[in-house]
């Protein structure tokens, strides 16, 4: 790079270090090397809110090929004889650095690979812990929804990102959780929960019973506008009875955690005016194109708002007109 | 440096260097990636200190390398090789082409503005749920009107999507639905008049952003009710006026391609094919779909109901089960009786 600055900045076409001129030397020497190794991201921050708790907040936005899919909440969590790890990122890139950092700050190896749901920006670093043949666990229903969702998921990550989406995969679960279930990381124990349809149909959480903290997936956005993609009263049944959940930290599968059972307060309202409103059109007879129309007084301070409300809108539509 | 059993000891920061953090692989031709020492910042906080935006408790950077920017140029050539395909003309479609020969025999296609317009959203926000409108442009009478319309989604798995079929007894040759939509695509509605001739709207319509997918939202849900219908007729109306009626039917409307990465086979798809609705007997309206329709296909259309009579839907799967419902249009219904005007 530096033989590179030096070269364009003795032709006068750009001063050494400039963006233009980094970019026009990557683009000669590298025109031929993004294939065969695995794209790398070129940022990766960790937290560790507590002992033994490890978090990756990742970007509030949709995925893109600038962001690698680097847009969920992910993590792990470590014990005395093994690392649980908590969702693993958009792209085979974001779960390849998430499994770099945790060989920073583990000498354990990775034992379980959990997953909250069937998103894609939650599943496609799977592929990167494949080495560590690690039980690979998700909701009783991942599997189905995987089958029916990843080949979609997967050609929309290659179209959208392109080579940032290189060697990101489809991981099967290798074990289900229909109900509750505990998995033991030596001395400290992880209990899961699978959730009946509520933001998809697979939603899982996992609570961290030493340190009280509640991995929640998308159950919860925080900023980012709440995303409907399962069942719009499965959803506000899930955020009753976890609002019950007595923890010390949340993390929700967007954005920032608050203070817990505060954190889910915007997206309740959110949700409970999502219903509210698009159950008045239904019964002022409203087509779903006319509601798509008039319906949203909703955006507040939502992030991502224009991509996902009409979204949201729609679904919930579909969702209610079977009521009356 | 790892500490699991939940002591409430401040750490130390901890520096760690940024090469061991990146795995190998480096640009060829002299770009080392890397070479420079980036810092990794630890700083582990006790349990109990309050955790939001304003205090990142450790936090670990790695800068931009020389790599990234090989991919980012990379990308960006992708980048602009997609945006031109986006652009392309509703001619050029391969599909289309196929399917012009095959179903329309190549025959010329006249502009749809007099005919029929199609309403689709310029982007499927819900892959699996995009609202679709296809509105006629004039009336249906005995001497004027839409026989058929063709519903093509290019890209989808199976391109044509429905077939409706009117009559002069529909009134409007109008129809909504909802329908899946796999990936960027043109959508087509072809309409055939009485006197033969094709006419052709299309839209091109965007795909969701990744996290969408064109499958139902709960595969379970909709097995389980599978086979309820909703036939309803519009309370304003009139003996000899068009009236809207609505259809929904429960049911998952799956393709089967969703391949068991386990076993290798395919599901088993399960979609409505067929469905007719007549007015006394008379048809208003029929469709021939498949899996491009939406999970719990929906229709709207129109019917003109000349007198006293039943609405009556059939609606048969590709497993062979058959569904129906049924609305009574009485006179007082249709204020035929003495209704002051």
């Amino acid at each position: 790079m530096r033989q590179c600055g030096r070269l364009f900045g003795a032709l006068g076409l750009c001063s050494r270090g400039g963006r233009a001129c980094v970019l026009a030397c990557a683009a000669i020497a590298c025109s031929q090397a993004v294939t065969g190794a695995p794209p790398e991201i070129p940022e990766f921050a960790l937290e560790n809110p507590a002992p033994g708790v490890y978090v990756h907040f990742g970007q509030q936005a949709e995925m893109t090929r600038a962001n690698f899919g680097d847009v969920a909440n992910l993590g792990f969590v470590v014990g005395a004889r093994c690392v649980a790890v908590i969702d693993t990122g958009g792209t085979f890139a974001v779960g390849r650095a998430l499994r770099l950092a945790i060989r920073h700050v583990a000498t354990v190896p990775v034992c379980y690979v959990i997953n909250t749901h069937v998103h894609p920006d939650h599943v496609f670093g799977n592929a990167a812990f494949a080495d560590d043949h690690p039980e690979f666990i998700g909701h009783a229903r991942l599997a189905d929804a995987l089958r029916s969702r990843g080949p979609n998921y997967l050609n929309a990550l290659r179209r959208d990102l392109g080579d940032a989406a290189e060697w990101s995969a489809i991981v099967m679960p290798t074990r289900s959780v229909a109900n509750t279930e505990v998995i033991d990381l030596g001395g400290r124990v992880l209990s899961l929960h699978a959730w009946p349809t509520a933001h998809t149909d697979s939603d899982l959480t996992v609570f961290d019973q030493a340190s009280k903290t509640m991995w929640l997936g998308d159950l919860v956005f925080v900023g980012h506008v709440p995303v409907l993609d399962g069942n719009l009263r499965g959803f506000l049944a899930a955020l009753n009875v976890l609002r019950t959940v007595h923890a010390d930290l949340a993390i929700p599968g967007h954005g920032r955690a608050l203070a817990w059972p505060e954190a889910m307060a915007p997206e309740q309202r959110y949700l409970n005016g999502l219903l509210e409103d698009v159950r008045a059109a239904i019964k002022a007879k409203r087509t779903l194109t006319e509601t798509l129309a008039t319906v949203g007084d909703a955006r507040g301070d939502w992030l991502l708002f224009d991509q996902f409300h009409r979204r949201n809108v729609t679904a919930a539509y579909a969702e209610l007109e079977w009521d009356d | 440096m790892l500490n699991s059993s939940g002591t409430t000891e401040r750490f130390a920061p901890t520096l760690i260097s940024f090469a061991a953090f990146r795995g190998g692989g480096q640009c060829p031709s002299g770009g080392r990636a890397g070479t420079e020492r980036q810092g990794v910042y630890y700083r582990q906080l006790p349990p109990n200190e309050p955790w939001s935006e304003q205090s990142p408790a450790v936090r670990t950077e790695v800068k931009l390398n020389f790599r990234f920017f090989c991919l980012m140029v990379a990308l960006a050539f992708a980048a602009a090789g997609t945006a031109r395909a986006q652009d392309a003309n509703p001619e050029d479609s391969v599909v289309w082409k196929k399917v012009h020969a095959s179903v329309f025999g190549n025959a010329p296609l006249e502009a749809a503005d007099t005919v029929v317009r199609l309403d689709t959203p310029k982007r499927a926000e819900d892959a699996a749920i995009v609202p679709l409108a296809i509105r006629a442009q004039f009336p249906q009478t005995r001497e004027r009107y839409i026989e058929k319309i063709w519903l093509i989604i290019d890209n989808n798995p199976s391109p044509i999507a429905a077939v409706f079929q009117f009559t002069p007894e529909s009134g409007r040759a109008d129809i909504e639905t909802r329908i899946r939509i796999e990936e960027y695509t043109h959508v087509r509605a072809i309409a055939l008049t009485n006197d033969g001739k094709l006419y052709m709207a299309a839209n091109y319509v965007k795909a969701s952003g990744g996290c969408s997918a064109p499958a139902g939202k709960d595969a379970v849900a909709a097995k389980a009710s599978l086979g309820k219908m909703r036939l309803r007729v519009n309370d304003a109306v009139e003996s000899g006026r068009p009236a809207v009626v609505q259809l929904m039917i429960s049911h998952p409307n799956a393709s089967g391609l969703a391949m068991d990465q386990v076993t290798r086979t395919y599901a088993t798809p399960h979609f409505v094919r067929r469905v007719e609705v007549r007015y006394g007997g008379k048809l208003i309206m029929s469709a021939d779909v498949d899996f491009s329709i939406s999970e719990n296909p929906n229709f709207r259309f129109y019917f003109v109901p000349e007198g006293e009579g039943e609405l009556d839907a059939k609606v048969v799967d590709n497993q062979d089960l058959e569904f129906t419902a049924h609305v009574k249009l009485d006179s007082a219904r249709l204020g035929l009786a003495s209704t002051p005007r």
